[in-house]
């Protein structure tokens, strides 16, 4: 027994406490931010995609909180509009790369064999590009637009879940339980569907509310190079690039829909990092 | 003899008030030049004692009490001087030597790196001195392995390479944490040996910890037995095992494998050890002890009894043949 | 041959593979255009011999392995293409814009190396106050997008402040002190998200080295805290770090290709974002594979440095 044996071991530990708070204030920032891009037309103030001549770099007055754009358009009512789509398109990559890397990962971890090896080989081809580029490239062979974003997304974070899923079904699949339920004689597909992929889920969720953030990113960073959503959709990403040369005229047509994603990456960050404290203290999925 | 190293009410205490200590009120002297053991079971704070004579307990245990060694206070002094007595006056072993050892650093290097923190000396001197200590712990070609990564040496060499980088300034005292638990049985020995042929050569002090009173036997001068904290009995090593006089001890001796004395069957004693959590008042064997009686429920000192000291307001009775030898 | 040797020319043959998997999606990107990508890359407006010529030219009307053949083969002679719109030479305009690539993201992972690594150790060995410091920049460096960020560097230090240029670019061979302010702000746009992650993992790998049973052994032998984080910690803890690095390498080229467009800098990543936009495929082709090659190959030269730092890994053993 050394020093460091001594020492009680969840004394370093952060306490449950912290995590349930982090899990907490994130969830409760999504909250208003998907109650806001929910009913962002009964809220937003203005017709996001309405000219106004007259107001062209308005400055943030009591009639436009954030003032307005290079074309007079209420710059609070697409941001509403805009964390809209930027939502819709992150959390559906999120659940789509979900969808199908759960299945992957689970009959790679559960058969193991050939099967693992296949499915581990042609994922790993997925990584042999940066992640923004292999989303470029995707856009590049399908032309730009909200929806193609959404799909190189998932196609990105693919690999990434399912080698979470395939690990922790590999945890899983050694419990005994499972051996149990196998002596018992019950069929794979009854073992996989209600007594492997139940417990094995719960890294995944973590790991996919962790790249949510990062979907969010990108989806900001593809629509800013032009190449997610397209105008004139209001997106936050599509607005910066819109902003950039009136940056000196009217910084509020950059500061505020920047805010906005970051506020939005800040509040998937926290209900990951809760998430995973609470769930995941060992760290599979991280 | 004089002590080298004199412990007078040593506590530990981690976590609040209302924990028990870790190490309760321990006094004991370690004579020059002995092999000193301190035995007990896992848990009963011979570790958290020698960590906290090194000074290297985290910062959230309290320690209190008087160490002194060669007549100068080790408790509760500064960083910068324990720093300057560890790894050269004083030293210390650990239980796993593949870990106590730097993965990337060559073993060699090691060694030469504790000369150079505490002697102004050329690298190529403590390169040669360290190569010398190599072989002095027999280390076969000593010279070729110096650049070796410690991965590439087998355990017993490891621990070899361990205890030469402890010895490498010539400390006064050598705090040996179970240096042989991690390994076989036969470099076990050895490693004793080697042990025990440093302290002949260079009279280094060794207190020696293990759970093993097989090792104790095999190594030791005098031995201290420990029990939740306390310090409950020390003794000759020969007459601990002949006449145990803390009902403990006797306990723990005829649970022994290595040492059965009286008994064919191994004995259990009934009861669990305290938990850090439980505070027991008193001698903290007395809930599982077969001699209890109403005095335990203050703290015994220890106290001389023919051949050994034992803190015990009933000891075991001396077996009748030592009791002969004695007159 | 010796284990280290072994473990070299293992990771090399390794490579041969990604190459090549990376040469199929490359060579891909054109031919799974939806419709006819020749037409799609010229317009509605262009006649059918035109078409009929660039189709030729592209060696689009002969069987895929023909092309990828010829594709191919042309790579290895450095024979890259023509660009559809200019008619420029792929060769030549690459040259022209890699070494833009190389100083934006070689300067930023530099800045971020500087930033993030004595932080990390700081983090992990400090007080309660560099702890919470050090959390607040990482929380700050990885949730806010570089673009925004870039764009708030902009607002503050050239519309502003006006010590630096907000866009635009000289060769550091016509003007060296120019070059570096006109990429001032570029780097340190890239720097400070990348700072937050290599400082995350500086402060974990050192920590956990920190728990380590040899730190008692080294405390014992008397070396100070700051020799045992300086020359065994951080040691140990190198081969997470210089991982970490490598993959952030790829996250680095993604960047740059955003922080390209956003100051007008003439590097790769702003040439395959436009050739995207015009619908200019080999142009397209020849960017991503010059950035893919960069992420590839800086793999390779990550794991040998790992390798070497760490004498488990090359000699095989388990760690």
């Amino acid at each position: 027994m050394t020093a460091t044996a001594v020492a009680p071991p969840v004394a370093r530990r952060r306490s449950p406490r912290a995590s349930t708070r982090l899990t907490i204030g994130g969830a409760v920032l999504l909250g208003v931010l998907v109650l806001i891009a929910i009913a962002a037309p009964l809220l937003a103030p203005h017709d996001p995609e309405t000219v106004i001549a007259d107001q062209v770099l308005g400055a943030p007055s009591m009639e436009h909180p954030f003032g307005s754009d290079a074309l007079g358009r209420d710059v609070l009512s697409r941001v509403m509009y805009g964390l809209r789509v930027s939502l819709l398109v992150a959390l559906s990559s999120v659940v789509i790369s979900t969808a199908i890397a759960v299945p992957l990962g689970l009959l790679a971890g559960y058969f193991g064999g050939w099967v693992d090896t296949t499915v581990s080989r042609v994922l790993d081809m997925i990584l042999v590009l940066p992640a923004l580029l292999l989303a470029i490239t995707f856009i590049a062979i399908l032309g730009p637009g909200s929806a193609v974003a959404a799909l190189a997304i998932a196609v990105i974070y693919l690999p990434i879940l399912a080698r979470v899923m395939r690990s922790s079904t590999l945890v899983v699949t050694r419990n005994d339980y499972v051996l149990g339920a196998r002596a018992r004689g019950a069929g794979h597909l009854r073992i996989l569907t209600s007594h492997v992929a139940p417990n094995a889920l719960g890294p995944v969720i973590v790991q996919a509310s962790i790249l949510s953030a990062f979907a969010l990113q990108l989806e900001a960073a593809l629509s800013f190079l032009g190449l997610g959503t397209q105008p004139p959709t209001p997106s936050l990403g599509g607005m910066l690039s819109e902003g950039r040369d009136v940056l000196n005229q009217a910084p509020w047509v950059e500061i505020f829909p920047g805010l906005a994603i970051v506020l939005a990456v800040l509040s998937f960050t926290l209900l990951g990092e809760g998430l995973r404290r609470a769930f995941d203290p060992r760290g599979v999925a991280s | 003899m004089t002590a080298l190293l004199s412990l007078s009410e040593v506590e530990v205490r981690f976590g609040g008030e209302d924990t028990a200590n870790a190490v309760d009120r321990v006094d004991l002297d370690v004579h020059r030049g002995e092999i000193f053991g301190i035995v007990g079971e896992s848990g009963c704070g011979k570790s958290t004692l020698a960590n906290a004579i090194m000074g290297l307990l985290p910062d959230s245990a309290h320690v209190s009490g008087s160490a002194r060694l060669d007549d100068r206070e080790i408790l509760g002094i500064g960083e910068k001087e324990l720093r300057a007595l560890r790894g050269d006056e004083l030293s210390m072993v650990f239980q796993d030597a593949s870990a106590s050892l730097d993965p990337t650093w060559s073993v060699g290097d090691q060694i030469a790196e504790t000369i150079r923190a505490h002697r102004t000396i050329s690298g190529r001197k403590a390169k040669s001195r360290a190569i010398a200590l190599m072989e002095e712990v027999g280390i076969p070609d000593a010279a070729g392995r110096y650049g070796d990564a410690p991965h590439r040496l087998s355990g017993g060499m490891r621990q070899r390479i361990v205890i030469a980088a402890a010895l490498a300034n010539q400390p006064k005292l050598l705090l040996a944490d179970e240096p042989t638990t991690a390994l076989d049985v036969t470099i076990q020995a050895q490693v004793l040996q080697l042990i025990r042929r440093l302290r002949d050569d260079h009279g280094t002090t060794v207190v020696l910890i293990t759970h093993d009173l097989g090792v104790v036997a095999e190594t030791c001068d005098r031995v201290g037995v420990m029990y939740a904290g306390q310090l409950v009995e020390v003794a000759a090593t020969a007459d601990l095992f002949a006449a145990p006089r803390h009902p403990y001890t006797r306990a723990l001796l005829a649970a022994s494998p290595s040492v059965r004395t009286e008994s064919r069957r191994l004995a259990t004693i009934p009861g669990q050890v305290p938990g850090p959590a439980e505070q027991v008042p008193g001698c903290r064997f007395q809930p599982r002890c077969p001699r209890r009686v109403e005095q335990c429920s203050v703290t015994p000192a220890r106290v001389p009894l023919g051949l050994t000291s034992a803190a015990c307001w009933n000891p075991e009775p001396l077996p009748a043949a030592v009791a002969e030898g004695l007159r | 041959m010796s284990s280290r040797l072994q473990f070299v020319l293992r990771r090399l043959l390794l490579t041969i593979p990604v190459l090549f998997v990376m040469s199929i999606i490359v060579f891909l990107i054109i031919r799974l255009v939806p419709g006819d990508p020749v037409r799609t890359m010229l317009g509605f407006r262009a006649t059918d011999e035109n078409v009929e010529q660039v189709r030729r030219e592209l060696g689009l009307d002969q069987s895929w392995l023909t092309q990828y053949l010829d594709w191919a083969g042309g790579l290895l002679r450095g024979d890259l293409g023509t660009d559809i719109v200019s008619r420029a030479d792929l060769g030549e305009l690459l040259a022209q814009r890699l070494p833009v690539t190389f100083e934006l993201a070689g300067l930023a992972m530099l800045l971020a190396v500087l930033i993030g690594v004595p932080l990390g150790v700081r983090a992990a060995t400090g007080g309660k106050w560099t702890k919470r410091l050090t959390e607040g920049f990482v929380v700050f460096g990885v949730s806010i997008p570089d673009f925004w960020l870039g764009i708030m560097l902009v607002l503050v230090f050239a519309a502003t402040l006006a010590i630096f240029p907000p866009s635009g670019y000289l060769p550091f061979a016509v003007d060296p002190i120019e070059n570096l302010r006109y990429v001032a702000l570029p780097v340190l746009t890239l720097a400070i998200g990348e700072a937050a992650y290599i400082l995350r993992t500086t402060r974990s790998a050192v920590a956990s080295v920190m728990n380590r049973p040899f730190v008692s052994f080294l405390r014992a032998k008397g070396l100070s805290e700051r020799r045992i984080v300086g020359g065994h910690a951080l040691r140990n803890a190198a081969p997470a770090i210089v991982t970490v690095i490598g993959i952030q390498v790829g996250v680095l080229l993604g960047g740059a290709i955003i922080v390209e467009t956003l100051f007008a800098l003439p590097g790769v990543g702003r040439m395959v974002v436009t050739a995207i936009n015009q619908r200019n495929y080999p142009t397209v082709q020849v960017g991503v594979l010059a950035i893919a090659a960069i992420f590839i190959l800086v793999s390779l030269l990550t794991d040998l440095i790992v390798g070497w730092l760490d004498p488990r890994v090359s000699d095989g053993a388990a760690t």
